[in-house]
């Protein structure tokens, strides 16, 4: 399953309109775990998560799977930060990817119904999927990313604005997945949500990869200064 | 493309026009004067015809007959149809009917247009009192008509301040517009008795021998234009001429009044 | 004020009485208008998805044009379409000018920068809203075209009632490239121009009323089923 791993970048940068947004990224992720990408607010997470997604266009450098590129995309999933709801019911919001690659919609709806009954949204699956809570849409966004089976999941601070509850339902969703043996790279503001979730950490800053290292090692002792004066809880420019 | 062919295919059955139709320009006036109603019906008996009629001024239906768009037309402007004819649109110019002009005013006449003797005197004092006027300023048969009645007053519409009002309607419109100003208005007398608000107005002045409006029928020139359907227009035309016609026409009449007068020879 | 209340008088005992001729006349109102609306939104929606998804040199102008061409006096459209399909004009052989036909071709062409331009607005903002989740999916520019016409499908409806409403209330292009012939061309805004002609105003104003009544029908109609189909399905 796993062969579209390591995921190799090289020089990756991204730029708008002539400005540098990150890089150069030099990165190796390998096909196992959670990694999550953290770092001061404006460092560039969202955009290097968009930049491995492939949906920031690379301006310089590669990002190389192991697999073409029309694979690779097939096998991967992107949650964001404010869920996107398409104006649509529950259960056809759950099916659309699948619809889209080709699957009847008979059989789509079948696994959508499914997927509301694991994520505790099957007494709604008939409604308007915008008329849900935050909560709900987030979880709705969640399974909807996973309902193609992704070999990779990208979750873009995917509890920034949720509740407890609804934090603690995406996690535990993620985690098994995580069992399951999905590939998770997500970026998050919450140290906690990074110490419950990930493996290995990557440090951003400025733009630039300060530190990749594995997640108890960055939590325990953080290499770079940085990252020391980020955990403290000190403002990093 | 595809979409574009299918919306065809769609549209396409209601395109074909069944064998016995035809289409024939009249003017306003012929319409409003309710003859039509009378011998559409007898035409579609006698001759199996269905007669399309599109109702406009005489210079759309000239220009209607010239882009082939009808097949014949029925319509009062000598001198147009004359050209029309010169031309090579038409094939020849058939006189039909007469019905007149009358001057319709406001009932309280305050350009003492009632009992002069002459149309070119009753046209002389409306101008001299500055009574508004309305014209149809549409370039249509009646138009044409009020024009030269002024130009044999010797008066002259240009130089007339803004008492002379040109609309640039039809006779219907422009006879509403007349109810409202209580203005002074050239109509024939078949749109006038037929029109439903007269108001204020009366009719003032009739009965000048200028005032005969000659309809004449021009069918379209089908080697100019080969879709014409000449022999229905032919068969309409003979039938319009005919004995048929003569009595419909003559005995046609609104609040007693007689209207038209059949005047076709039997030769032309 | 005598005029107003005749005409709402007869326009009552018309429809009370099913007059042949009225039915004839409004159902070719209706005939012409909603089979002009059909095309107009099989050519407006698309082409107003496609200017809210892609970007190419012409969009603006584009817009621009269908913008201003909303308000395109519909005379001027009938003008235009009579010397197309005039027996001298360029499609002259077709013979369709003073048919059904000619009058769908002008109100399509009445209709589509309208429609077009209400919807795109709608698409867009949608577009806006979607965009970063469809790029994500990878889907196809069809599958794209698709999703959002379909999600947009309410505002789509609204659009195309205002199209309809153009058209069902339109007089001047009609008049010209239908000819207003009897039991052929006449629709009801041609009959009621006849009849204001005539100075029969009360029957004018009948048949004003029953176009106004049967357009709140027809808009009551499309509103009521999108009503179902929510309750249905959402």
């Amino acid at each position: 399953m796993s062969s579209m791993f390591p995921l190799i970048v090289s020089g990756a940068e991204a730029r708008r309109r002539g400005n540098r947004l990150i890089g150069p990224i030099d990165l190796q992720l390998e096909g196992k775990g959670a990694t999550v990408v953290v770092g001061p607010n404006g460092s560039g997470k969202t955009t290097l998560l968009n930049l491995l997604h492939g949906t920031v266009r690379l301006a310089r450098g590669h990002v190389q799977w192991q697999v073409n590129t029309e694979d690779a995309r097939r096998m991967q999933s992107f949650v964001f930060q404010r869920p996107v709801m398409l104006r649509r019911s529950v259960i056809d919001n759950l099916a659309y990817p699948l619809v889209i690659r080709g699957q009847s919609a008979r059989t789509a709806r079948e696994a959508a119904a499914s997927w509301a009954e694991r994520i505790g949204l099957s007494a709604m699956k008939d409604r308007s999927a915008t008329s849900l809570s935050g909560g709900e849409q987030q979880k709705l966004a969640l399974a909807r990313a996973l309902i193609t089976e992704p070999v990779v999941l990208f979750l873009d601070e995917p509890s920034a604005s949720l509740d407890g509850r609804a934090t603690r339902d995406i996690e535990n969703l993620l985690l098994e997945q995580k069992a399951a043996g999905t590939r998770i790279i997500m970026s998050t503001h919450d140290m906690g949500q990074a110490k419950r979730l990930a493996d290995d950490v990557v440090f951003l800053c400025n733009g630039h990869v300060a530190e990749k290292t594995s997640a108890a090692e960055f939590f325990a002792q953080p290499a770079t200064l940085q990252a020391q004066a980020f955990l403290n809880g000190d403002i990093v420019e | 493309m595809r979409l574009l062919a299918t919306i065809l295919l769609v549209l396409w059955p209601s395109v074909s026009l069944a064998e016995n139709t035809m289409r024939m320009a009249v003017t306003t006036s012929f319409h409003n004067s309710g003859l039509a109603d009378v011998l559409l019906p007898e035409i579609q008996n006698d001759l199996g015809l269905e007669v399309q009629l599109l109702i406009v001024g005489t210079g759309q239906a000239i220009k209607l007959g010239q882009a082939g768009d009808v097949d014949a037309i029925l319509v009062h402007s000598r001198a147009a149809e004359e050209a029309f004819v010169a031309e090579g649109y038409g094939t020849h110019r058939r006189e039909v009917m007469y019905n007149d002009f009358v001057i319709i005013g406001p009932a309280a006449d305050p350009a003492s247009v009632a009992g002069v003797e002459t149309v070119t005197e009753a046209l002389q004092r409306v101008a001299e009192a500055e009574a508004i006027f309305v014209s149809r300023g549409d370039d249509s048969g009646t138009h044409r008509k009020e024009l030269s009645l002024w130009s044999s007053a010797d008066l002259d519409v240009e130089a007339f301040g803004p008492h002379y009002r040109a609309v640039g309607a039809g006779m219907g419109a422009a006879l509403n517009t007349a109810a409202d100003m209580n203005a002074y208005i050239l109509s024939d007398r078949a749109s006038w008795l037929n029109f439903g608000n007269k108001a204020d107005l009366a009719l003032l002045f009739a009965g000048d021998p200028v005032l005969f409006n000659q309809y004449s029928f021009l069918p379209v020139n089908a080697e100019l234009h080969p879709h014409v359907n000449a022999e229905a227009v032919a068969a309409l035309e003979a039938w319009l001429t005919g004995p048929r016609a003569a009595e419909l026409i003559n005995s046609y009449t609104i609040d007693g009044e007689t209207l038209f007068v059949f005047n076709a020879t039997s030769e032309d | 004020m005598v005029d107003l209340w005749d005409g709402l008088v007869q326009a009552v005992w018309l429809m009370a009485s099913l007059d042949a001729e009225l039915a004839d006349i409004a159902a070719r109102s209706l005939y012409v208008t909603l089979t002009a609306l059909v095309v107009a939104c099989a050519l407006a929606f698309p082409l107003a998805a496609y200017l809210a998804v892609r970007r190419f040199r012409a969009r603006r102008t584009i817009i621009a044009i269908l913008n201003a061409l909303m308000g395109l006096p519909p005379v001027v459209v009938g003008l235009i379409v009579y010397l197309l399909l005039s027996r001298s004009g360029p499609f002259g052989v077709l013979g369709l000018l003073f048919t059904p036909t000619a009058m769908i071709i002008a109100q399509v062409l009445i209709m589509v920068p309208l429609i077009a331009s209400i919807a795109h607005q709608s698409l867009r903002d949608l577009w806006q809203e979607y965009h970063d989740l469809l790029i994500s999916m990878n889907v196809t520019q069809g599958q794209k075209l698709r999703t959002l016409l379909w999600d947009a499908r309410r505002a789509l409806l609204t659009a195309a009632l205002a199209g309809f409403g153009r058209g069902i209330g339109e007089v001047g292009a009609i008049m010209i490239v239908g000819g207003n012939i009897d039991n052929v061309t006449r629709v009801l805004t041609t009959a009621i121009a006849l009849e204001t002609g005539k100075g029969e105003f009360a029957l004018a104003l009948a048949l004003g009323f029953i176009l106004i009544g049967l357009t709140i029908a027809v808009n009551l109609l499309i509103h009521w089923l999108g009503q179902t189909e929510r309750e249905g399905r959402w």
